[in-house]
């Protein structure tokens, strides 16, 4: 027993270091005042207009970029689960490839690829084209987030479709089931666990992101994120910072909350 | 009994360079409890898709009660499958795993509880209704397989070597389950294994194949006292499997010593092949037999000893309920009606009688 106690060592002063200590620390700091006396003051910030408004836009454009991702990866899921294993890690090659890549760097590319006189428009003028002019809109942080964030859709749906028994579709084609009754009542509800989590690692760093907006979205559009980064940066206020970063982690653990809650709804309900 | 259910004409199947089915020829009748028996690779697993809708033959005619149904998808077919690994849906509950197919075709829930009832009641699982499947051992799991299948009351149910992954006592009870169940219900099963003894037991015919080819079709009893070639032989049950001369009708030459038979029409000094069941030697005095030999080896296997007898240069296989110790000098003695012979294989479909075990 004891020897094995000793090899979570490592891990466990990492976790003590690195994780509790620090959460500890944004819990005081979202807590006190720059005097050290306690308030409810730095949580009470995002109820200020602007603050609210950062909140919702991140939620929403976290949303949309989701449910992009989930409906873009599904089926591409679907198709990589079918074809055989060869080919497959082509595929998944394909797919990953980008992720090795710098994840500033991509952005900074749409950055270029999208500007007014980026690369985009130059090809869309010299078909005499309309101009695209998203840069500096939510569409292009919207574009941003899904770009950056669907392998992490594609890779957890994957892998759980290929790990769903062939006998078992063959049964409910057996069954009498049409190829889309299989579809919704067999594949999609086994898949489940696999979009959850799909989505938990789509919309959390969607949510919080300040990177894809500031680059895609100038500085005129401001989530969350953003908001958290100018004070601690700009405003160096890391007692507001820590609050607002404390109501977003409980807007974050609710929103798991209620996934988790819908998937056990759904799978009582699955017939 | 008589009326032909299902037909299959020539079939042939082969992915890429590998020939799975020749020209496949086999009719099933109505209530009829047939199986496909072979080694792993004989092609019966790839009939039972075909029968199935699951795999498309290249070439031949699958007719189902007087029509064509071979490029009929699975859904279409009146005809259910047991899956060798049970394949239940794990997200849903026993109950609704039965209901699955009544639902589809858009049954009643009354309809539907009464038919969860009986089919539970059937494979002796009443009251498993809100139980789910990772929550049942393996036997309780291929029941409900079978049950799930049962209440569409298909015309043929299909069984994929359900018993499998089974253990033999378990695997044993669920043969006698299949047979009651079989007479219960009045339908056709088209079963599949690779487990002679399972097919010996439970079935009306026995279709042996191997190598795509089928080898030989008879009753149990058939298959078992008279296989038709060498392969038959060897893969049901043990035997000697001996080159023997026919000499003249009902007179065959084994290892050099005359053996009267009770086969005839094989012509005169032909090369042919005799099986005799280790259970039909029977082991005498040296001067009584036929031909002379030693015991080699003893085994005691419970309801009987195995032996080897070493005599004219083979070691027969002895089975017996008199126990000779190693060493013993002993006369071999058969009698004719326990000689089996067998034409040597000539053409290319005979040759494939190569064992795998």
């Amino acid at each position: 027993m004891k020897s094995k106690r000793i090899l979570s060592g490592p891990y466990l002063f990492w976790a003590v270091s690195f994780i509790i200590i620090p959460l500890l620390m944004i819990v005081y700091y979202g807590m006190t005042n720059q005097d050290g006396a306690f308030t409810w003051m730095n949580l009470a910030k995002i109820t200020t207009p602007e603050n609210l408004k950062a909140l919702g836009l991140a939620l929403l454009l976290s949303f949309i970029s989701t449910i992009i991702c989930l409906l873009m990866a599904y089926p591409l899921a679907m198709i990589l689960s079918k074809i055989n294993v060869n080919q497959t890690s082509f595929v998944v090659l394909i797919f990953i490839l980008p992720m090795w890549m710098n994840f500033l760097l991509r952005t900074l590319a749409w950055q270029t690829l999208l500007e007014k006189n980026g690369v985009i428009n130059g090809i869309l003028s010299f078909f005499h084209l309309p101009s695209l002019s998203i840069i500096n809109t939510p569409y292009a942080i919207i574009l941003g987030m899904v770009y950056n964030f669907l392998p992490f859709m594609v890779l957890p749906i994957y892998n759980i479709l290929v790990k769903i028994d062939k006998n078992v579709i063959d049964a409910a084609l057996d069954l009498g089931a049409s190829n889309f009754q299989t579809l919704t009542k067999i594949i999609i509800p086994l898949s489940i666990p696999g979009v959850i989590s799909g989505i938990t690692m789509v919309f959390v760093p969607a949510l919080t992101t300040f990177v894809i907006s500031d680059l895609l979205g100038g500085s005129k559009i401001l989530l969350i994120g953003n908001v958290i980064e100018q004070e601690f940066k700009q405003g160096s206020n890391w007692h507001v910072g820590s609050g607002l970063s404390l109501v977003l982690m409980i807007f974050i653990i609710l929103s798991m909350a209620l996934i988790a809650k819908y998937d056990k709804d759904g799978e009582g309900n699955a017939f | 009994m008589s009326h032909k259910l299902i037909d299959l004409v020539n079939i042939s199947k082969s992915y890429g360079d590998n020939l799975v089915l020749d020209e496949l020829n086999l009719y099933i009748r109505e209530n009829e409890f047939l199986t496909l028996l072979g080694p792993s690779g004989c092609g019966k697993t790839t009939l039972l898709r075909i029968l199935g809708g699951f795999e498309s033959p290249d070439t031949g005619k699958v007719i189902f009660d007087g029509a064509d149904i071979t490029s009929l998808a699975p859904n279409k077919r009146q005809l259910n499958t047991v899956f060798q690994k049970y394949a239940l849906f794990t997200h849903m509950t026993i109950a609704e795993n039965i209901a699955f197919g009544l639902k589809i075709k858009g049954k009643t829930r009354t309809y539907i509880n009464d038919k969860i009832k009986y089919a539970l009641k059937l494979v002796n699982l009443d009251g498993f209704e809100n139980r789910m499947p990772d929550s049942l051992s393996g036997g309780q799991q291929q029941r409900i397989a079978i049950a799930r299948a049962i209440v569409n009351e298909p015309k043929v149910l299909l069984l994929d070597e359900p018993l499998g992954a089974l253990d033999l006592k378990l695997r044993q009870d669920m043969q006698y389950e299949l047979i009651r169940l079989k007479n219960e219900l009045g339908i056709t099963f088209v079963y599949v294994t690779h487990d002679q003894e399972e097919a010996l037991t439970m079935s009306d015919t026995i279709v042996v194949m191997n190598q795509g080819y089928i080898q030989q079709i008879g009753t149990p009893e058939d298959i078992y006292n008279e296989p038709e070639n060498a392969f038959v032989a060897d893969f049901i049950g043990e035997s000697n499997i001996l080159p023997a001369i026919m000499v003249e009708d009902k007179l065959v030459k084994i290892l050099g010593a005359n053996f009267p038979c009770v086969d005839v029409g094989f012509g005169r000094n032909k090369p042919v092949d005799a099986v005799i069941r280790p259970e039909d030697i029977d082991l005498v005095k040296p001067e009584e037999g036929i031909i002379e030999g030693v015991v080699t080896h003893l085994i005691f296997k419970g309801v009987h000893y195995e032996m080897e007898v070493s005599a004219n240069n083979y070691d027969w296989l002895v089975h017996s309920t008199d126990m000779f110790p190693v060493g013993t000098q002993v006369g071999i003695k058969v009698d004719p009606f326990d000689i089996q012979i067998m034409k040597k294989p000539e053409s290319e479909d005979e040759e494939a009688v190569i064992i795998e075990e």
